[in-house]
C-alpha cells in the first residue's frame, strides 16, 4: 500500500506499480465515492426532463470519449464522427428490420462493422496527415451516410426506421429509469476501456506518435499498426454508441446524423480539452447541455414569444460563438479553467502563473 | 449536348468557388470550411443592397461586391489573425466554428426560408438556345464567362501585380517574405477578402440563377473536393480539378442515380487522396524531420 501523501507538496510516485493506480489519495476515494452514490441517487429525485439530459449526456460522453482516444491522445484528426455514429445505428436498424435480432446481436454486430470502418477509416492516415486526413474521414462521412440514406429509400423507410425497445427476458426496456442505468454503466464501461488502454502499452505508444511520429517510429513502435488499433477502437465504440442512441431513441434516420453532430463532438473534445478523459466527459455534458442552457436563457428575456421561431438559428449562432471562444482564449478547455482552479487551492495562499500552456 | 452544357456550367460553379480555398491554403495554409457560408453571406449582402438601392442593379452589386471584399479582411483581421501559429487543425475548427455562427445569423436576420435577390434586383433570366439543341439560362452564361473573367484576372495578378508577387512570396516561405519587409498581415487580409469576394461573386450568380437557400452552404463544401484534386495551392488545379468533379458528379446523376449528386465529389476526393494526396498540380508536402 501507498504512504499517505503530504497534501499541498505534491504527490510522490515510489513505485510503478503507484504509476498504474488509478485512485490514489483518500481525498479522491472519498470523492468518487460520493459521486457515484450521487449518480445511481439520482434517477429517483430527477424529473423526466432531467432524466432524458442525463441519458443524453451519457450517449454523448460514449461517443466524445472515443474521439477523445482517437484525437485527443493518438492525435489522428476525424471529421467523420457522424458517419461512424450513423453506420452504428444503422446496422442495428437494418439488423432489426430485415432479420428481427435482438440487441445481444445487434450491440455487437455494430461494434464488428464500427471496427471494420475503423480500418477504412484509418487506412489514409498511414499515407495522409493533418489536414488531409481530416479531410478524407470527412469524405467517408458523406459516403456512409449516402449508404444509410440509400437504404431508407430503397426499402421505403423513407422518413426512417422505426426500433422496437430492446426486452431482456421478455421484459423490454423502457422506463427512463432503466435506460439511465443501462446508458450510465455503458459509459463508464467505455471510460474504463479508455482509461486502461491509456494507461498502458498502447496508450504510450498513442502518445509517442502523438508527439512526434518520426521519433516514435525511431523508438521502434509499429505506426502503422499503432494508427489502425486506434481508429479501429474508437470505430468500434462509437458504433456501438451508434446502436445505443437508436435504442434509446427507437428511431434511426440520416437526418439525425449530419455533418454538425461532427462538428458538435469535435466541439466536445475541444470545449473539454484536448487529451484528457476527464475533458471528453465535461466536453460531452457542456455541449449536450448547452442548447437548454440557451433556451432557458432566451425564456427569461422580455419577449420570450419573438425568439420561438429563430431558437435553433440562436442556438447555431451561440454555438459557434462559443466553440471561436474556446478556440480562441481557452485552447486546454473546460479541464485546463479546472486545473487552474486546483491549482489556486493547492498552492493557496501563494500564486502560480503557469509559464506555458503545456498542462496534461 | 446539354450534358456537355450541365457540366461547363457546373465546373464553372466548382471552379469559381474553388479559387477561394485555393488563394487562401496557397497563402496561408489554412483550409477555410467556412467558404460556403461566406459564399452565402455575400448573396444574402446582395439581397440586402437590392432592397436599399432599389432601381440601380449595378450600384447594388458593387456596393454587395465592396462588402463581401470587407468581410473577409476583417474575418481575419479580426479572427483568424489570433489562430497565427497555431495547430492546423485548430485553426480548421475555428472556420468551422465561424461557419456555424454565420450561419445562425443569417437565419435570425434574413430567415430560412427561400429568397430571390433576382427579383428584388429586377433582374430577368430568359434561357438561351445553344446550337445543337441545347439551352442555358442567363445567369449560368454569366457564370462560366466570370469564371473565366475571374481566373483571368487572378492569373494577371498574381504573375504580374506588384501585391500578387508579395502574396506568392507569403506563401512560398513567410519567414523570408516577412524579412524582405513583406507586411504578412495585409496580404493574408487581402487573401481572404478576395478569397470571399470570388466566393461571393458565385453565390451571388447562382443565387440569381436559382434562388437563394441554405443548401448553398453544402454546395460551397461540394466545391472543396475540386480545388483538393487539383491541388489545394494550385489555381490551374481548380479549373481542371473542377471540370473533373462536375463531368463525375453530372454524368454520375444522369446515368446512375440522381441520389448520388451530393457524394460524388468525395468520392472523387477519396480517389485522389489515395493516388495522389497532393492533387493533380499541387505541391508535395516535405517530409518531416526529426
Amino acid at each position: 500500500m501507498s504512504r499517505r501523501m503530504p497534501w499541498a507538496s505534491g504527490y510522490f510516485r515510489t513505485g510503478y506499480a503507484q504509476d498504474f493506480k488509478l485512485i490514489e489519495t483518500r481525498l479522491e476515494r472519498v470523492s468518487a465515492g460520493l459521486f457515484a452514490v450521487a449518480l445511481s441517487v439520482f434517477p429517483f429525485v430527477a424529473s423526466p426532463f432531467q432524466l432524458d439530459l442525463a441519458c443524453q449526456v451519457f450517449l454523448a460522453a460514449i461517443g466524445s470519449l472515443s474521439l477523445m482516444l482517437l484525437t485527443g491522445y493518438a492525435g489522428q484528426i476525424s471529421l467523420g464522427h457522424a458517419g461512424l455514429l450513423a453506420a452504428g445505428a444503422f446496422t442495428a436498424g437494418i439488423l432489426f428490420k430485415e432479420f428481427g435480432a435482438p440487441f445481444w446481436v445487434t450491440l455487437p454486430a455494430a461494434a464488428a462493422v464500427g471496427a471494420l470502418l475503423g480500418i477504412v477509416f484509418g487506412l489514409p492516415s498511414l499515407r495522409l496527415r493533418g489536414l488531409y486526413l481530416a479531410v478524407s474521414t470527412l469524405a467517408l462521412h458523406f459516403v456512409v451516410v449516402y449508404l444509410g440514406g440509400e437504404y431508407e429509400t430503397k426499402r421505403g423507410y423513407s422518413t426512417g426506421i422505426v426500433i422496437d425497445p430492446p426486452s431482456i427476458g421478455g421484459y423490454a426496456v423502457i422506463n427512463p429509469r432503466i435506460w439511465y442505468f443501462v446508458l450510465l454503466a455503458a459509459a463508464a464501461a467505455t471510460l474504463f476501456i479508455c482509461l486502461n488502454l491509456i494507461r498502458s502499452r498502447t496508450g504510450r505508444a498513442w502518445r509517442a506518435i502523438r508527439s512526434h511520429e518520426t521519433v516514435a517510429e525511431a523508438l521502434g513502435i509499429g505506426i502503422a499498426s499503432y494508427k489502425l488499433l486506434a481508429f479501429v477502437v474508437s470505430s468500434a465504440i462509437t458504433a456501438v454508441a451508434g446502436a445505443l442512441f437508436a435504442y434509446y431513441r427507437g428511431f434511426v434516420s440520416v437526418e439525425a446524423f449530419s455533418l454538425f453532430l461532427t462538428i458538435q463532438y469535435v466541439a466536445m473534445v475541444i470545449i473539454g480539452g484536448m487529451g484528457s478523459l476527464l475533458g471528453a466527459l465535461l466536453g460531452a455534458m457542456f455541449v449536450t447541455l448547452f442548447p437548454y442552457w440557451i433556451e432557458a436563457a432566451l425564456a427569461a428575456l422580455p419577449g420570450a414569444a419573438r425568439y420561438a421561431s429563430v431558437l435553433f438559428a440562436v442556438n447555431y449562432a451561440a454555438f459557434g460563438l462559443v466553440m471561436i471562444l474556446f478556440l480562441v482564449f481557452e485552447p486546454l478547455g473546460l479541464v485546463g479553467i479546472w486545473h487552474r482552479i486546483q491549482t489556486f487551492f493547492l498552492l493557496w495562499p501563494f500564486k502560480h502563473r503557469q509559464v506555458t500552456g503545456t498542462n496534461r | 449536348m446539354q450534358l456537355g452544357v450541365n457540366i461547363i456550367v457546373l465546373a464553372a460553379i466548382y471552379a469559381l468557388i474553388a479559387c477561394g480555398y485555393v488563394l487562401i491554403y496557397r497563402v496561408s495554409r489554412v483550409l477555410n470550411l467556412a467558404h460556403g457560408e461566406l459564399m452565402m453571406l455575400g448573396s444574402y449582402l446582395l439581397l440586402a443592397t437590392a432592397s436599399t438601392f432599389t432601381g440601380h442593379p449595378l450600384v447594388a452589386i458593387a456596393v454587395a461586391l465592396v462588402l463581401s471584399l470587407c468581410v473577409g479582411a476583417l474575418v481575419y483581421l479580426f479572427l483568424m489573425r489570433k489562430m497565427a501559429g497555431e495547430m492546423v487543425l485548430a485553426a480548421v475548427l475555428t472556420t468551422i466554428a465561424l461557419g456555424i455562427l454565420l450561419r445562425g445569423v443569417m437565419v435570425i436576420v434574413w430567415s430560412a426560408q427561400q429568397q430571390y435577390p433576382g427579383q428584388a434586383l429586377g433582374v430577368v433570366n430568359p434561357a438561351i438556345a445553344l446550337p445543337g439543341g441545347a439551352r442555358i439560362s442567363t445567369m449560368a452564361a454569366l457564370l462560366v464567362l466570370a469564371t473565366a473573367v475571374i481566373y483571368g484576372a487572378l492569373f494577371a495578378f498574381l504573375r504580374f501585380s506588384r501585391w500578387g508577387v508579395r502574396m506568392r512570396a507569403a506563401g512560398q516561405n513567410p519567414l523570408l517574405a516577412a524579412q524582405r519587409g513583406i507586411n504578412l498581415h495585409a496580404i493574408y487580409a487581402l487573401a481572404w477578402g478576395l478569397s470571399t469576394l470570388t466566393g461571393s461573386i458565385a453565390g451571388m450568380l447562382i443565387s440569381l440563377d436559382s434562388g437563394l437557400t441554405g443548401t448553398m452552404v453544402l454546395i460551397g463544401l461540394k466545391a472543396f473536393p475540386a480545388a483538393l484534386v487539383g491541388g489545394l495551392d494550385s489555381l490551374v488545379g481548380a479549373l481542371f480539378g473542377a471540370l473533373i468533379v462536375a463531368a463525375a458528379e453530372i454524368s454520375l446523376i444522369h446515368y446512375v442515380d440522381p441520389l448520388l449528386s451530393d457524394v460524388v465529389p468525395f468520392l472523387v476526393l477519396i480517389v485522389m487522396l489515395i493516388i495522389r494526396p497532393w492533387g493533380l498540380f499541387g505541391t508535395r508536402e516535405e517530409l518531416d524531420r526529426v
